[in-house]
């Protein structure tokens, strides 16, 4: 019998640990309803913000400003299942205690286990964290219908994949550096830049703008967005972010070999 | 069961080689209940992790349940249970009863069987009451029953318990050790318990392995391991006369006691 690990575990564990996901998140909800309201607030902020962006440029970026409005709204709705700002996973303090050993002695796969988690854990910050920002905007404001709800849910689905392995391979960069926070700050830096939340990446020009566009955080918010508008072409749109999902967990599961070996073999 | 042959392991550390471990020679029988004793950052939880797939030895060998631990790490952690009494399996915000189902799954045990072992649990360990539960609500006592019925309830032919009374008041301590020698001894379950409670030693094992400075110091029964300090009336007394004797011998290399333990220091 060959050994791979992961590959020996019951079809069922996984759907179960994203249930186990979505519940345990569920027991903090007056934690994910403060950030609901925060991130709502801030979403009124930023609306008039890009209000008077598409007030003196009307057209910018190809959105109207109801568009921009609703960009705004959305990329709220986001920071919570795609942890825009970090977190989520509760390795780096498991490798920092010392209880990855407990990871380590399981017949599964470190990375699917953490995935299955994290998809339960985006299911619930998506209704909690992402329903009230929406709302109040359209109340508020007013936000146009989805151009394709069915690709936009997928691609919301996607986008938390591509932000799990991403944050996963953040999160496992603590076996080599000791300590995640310096690495959390620079991941931070780049998902909320990058993803499209401070500002449409589609209203950057030349080279710095297609770069913004092709890297692997617009999959996390700009994209699922563009979705939603109708101002990008759904298969494109999924297809990049498919891809940008392979190969982000491929790397993951590189680094979680090598982090096994180094733990394992080196010790140190 | 289990067996070691002149297993080592080094860890560099700011570039010195140190020895966790040197040339450790054990075997262990099947159905054993056998005692790992030693003092701090003598080597017991780097021996631990060997044995358990988690650290490769640096030299020798070891084999458990018939298998190398670290290249056939899946196929060994379906047979062996593991309890880390400072750390838990369990789901902090979920009731005690969804931790023990996901054992189910990760080790695909039949739902007929699960449900006996389950209910045979329930019956020794007294956990019908709290498996309702969310785990951060159970005293450590009720959580360390909950953590060894976690260990269990795949039936592993060997079971590592690294301190599992650490922190519990006389009964609950009583009730962890009953449950053990009865499980253990019905199921013909290897077992090797570190520990730092001379009474787990007293009233599980037969057999004691003391581990000092990175090697086998001592190998034998309770009785023999009493004789080593005749005069000495109680074994706390024997095992601290041991630990004294080995400090008088000077340490080369002197070890770092964090780093064979923990992985946070480790990894």
């Amino acid at each position: 019998m060959t050994v791979i690990p992961g590959h020996g575990a019951a079809v069922s564990l996984y759907p179960r640990l994203a249930w186990y996901g979505f519940r345990r998140h569920a027991t903090y909800w007056a934690a994910a309803l403060a950030g609901a309201f925060t991130n709502t607030v801030f979403g009124v902020l930023r609306a008039y913000v890009l209000i008077a962006l598409w007030q003196a440029r009307p057209g910018l970026g190809g959105y109207d400003a109801a568009d921009a409005v609703t960009f705004t709204f959305l990329t709220q709705a986001f920071i919570g299942p795609m942890q825009l700002f970090g977190g989520g996973l509760d390795l780096p303090e498991r490798i920092r205690t010392g209880d990855v050993a407990l990871d380590l002695v399981r017949p599964a796969s470190l990375q699917l286990w953490c995935l299955s988690e994290d998809l339960g854990r985006a299911v619930y910050l998506f209704v909690v964290r992402g329903g009230p920002p929406t709302l109040v905007g359209a109340l508020l404001f007013g936000i146009v219908a989805p151009h394709a709800p069915a690709a936009f849910f997928l691609s919301v689905a996607l986008g938390v994949v591509v932000s799990f392995a991403w944050r996963y391979i953040v999160a496992l960069a603590t076996c080599w550096v000791m300590d995640d926070r310096g690495l959390a700050v620079l991941s931070m830096v780049l998902t909320t830049f990058f993803s499209g939340l401070m500002l449409p990446l589609t209203i950057f020009p030349g080279w710095f703008g297609d770069l913004s566009r092709a890297l692997p955080w617009s999959a996390m918010a700009q994209v699922p967005a563009d979705v939603y508008l109708g101002t990008a072409d759904p298969a494109r749109a999924l297809g990049f972010q498919a891809l940008w999902a392979a190969v982000l967990l491929a790397l993951g599961a590189l680094m979680t070999g090598a982090a096994r070996r180094k733990v394992v073999i080196q010790g140190g | 069961m289990i067996e070691a042959d002149g297993a080592g392991r080094t860890f560099r550390v700011r570039g010195r080689v140190v020895h966790a471990v040197r040339d450790l020679s054990f075997r262990v029988a099947a159905g054993e209940f056998v005692a790992c004793l030693g003092p701090n950052g003598a080597g017991k939880s780097t021996t631990i992790k060997m044995l358990t797939g988690i650290l490769t030895p640096t030299s020798g060998r070891v084999r458990v349940a018939g298998l190398d631990p670290s290249r056939r790490r899946t196929a060994l952690a379906r047979r062996i249970g593991v309890v880390f009494g400072q750390r838990t399996t369990l789901w902090w915000d979920l009731p005690l009863r969804d931790s023990l189902e996901l054992v189910r799954l990760l080790y695909k045990v039949d739902r007929k069987v699960f449900r006996e072992r389950l209910d045979e649990m329930c019956d020794l360990l007294d956990l019908g009451g709290f498996l309702a539960t969310p785990v951060r609500q159970l005293s450590l006592g009720q959580r360390m029953r909950g953590d060894i019925a976690a260990a269990l309830l795949h039936d592993p032919v060997v079971l590592v318990l690294d301190e599992p009374t650490i922190g519990l008041d006389v009964v609950s301590k009583a009730e962890v050790r009953d449950f053990l020698r009865r499980r253990c001894a019905e199921h013909g379950t290897t077992v090797l318990l570190t520990t730092h409670d001379l009474g787990d030693v007293e009233r599980l094992c037969r057999r004691v392995l003391l581990i000092d400075h990175g090697r086998l110091a001592f190998d034998g029964t309770v009785d023999e391991l009493r004789a080593t300090a005749p005069g000495r009336a109680s074994i706390e007394d024997v095992v601290a006369e041991l630990y004294l004797r080995s400090r008088t011998t000077p340490r080369t290399p002197p070890l770092p006691l964090p780093a064979p333990d923990g992985p946070s220091a480790t990894a």
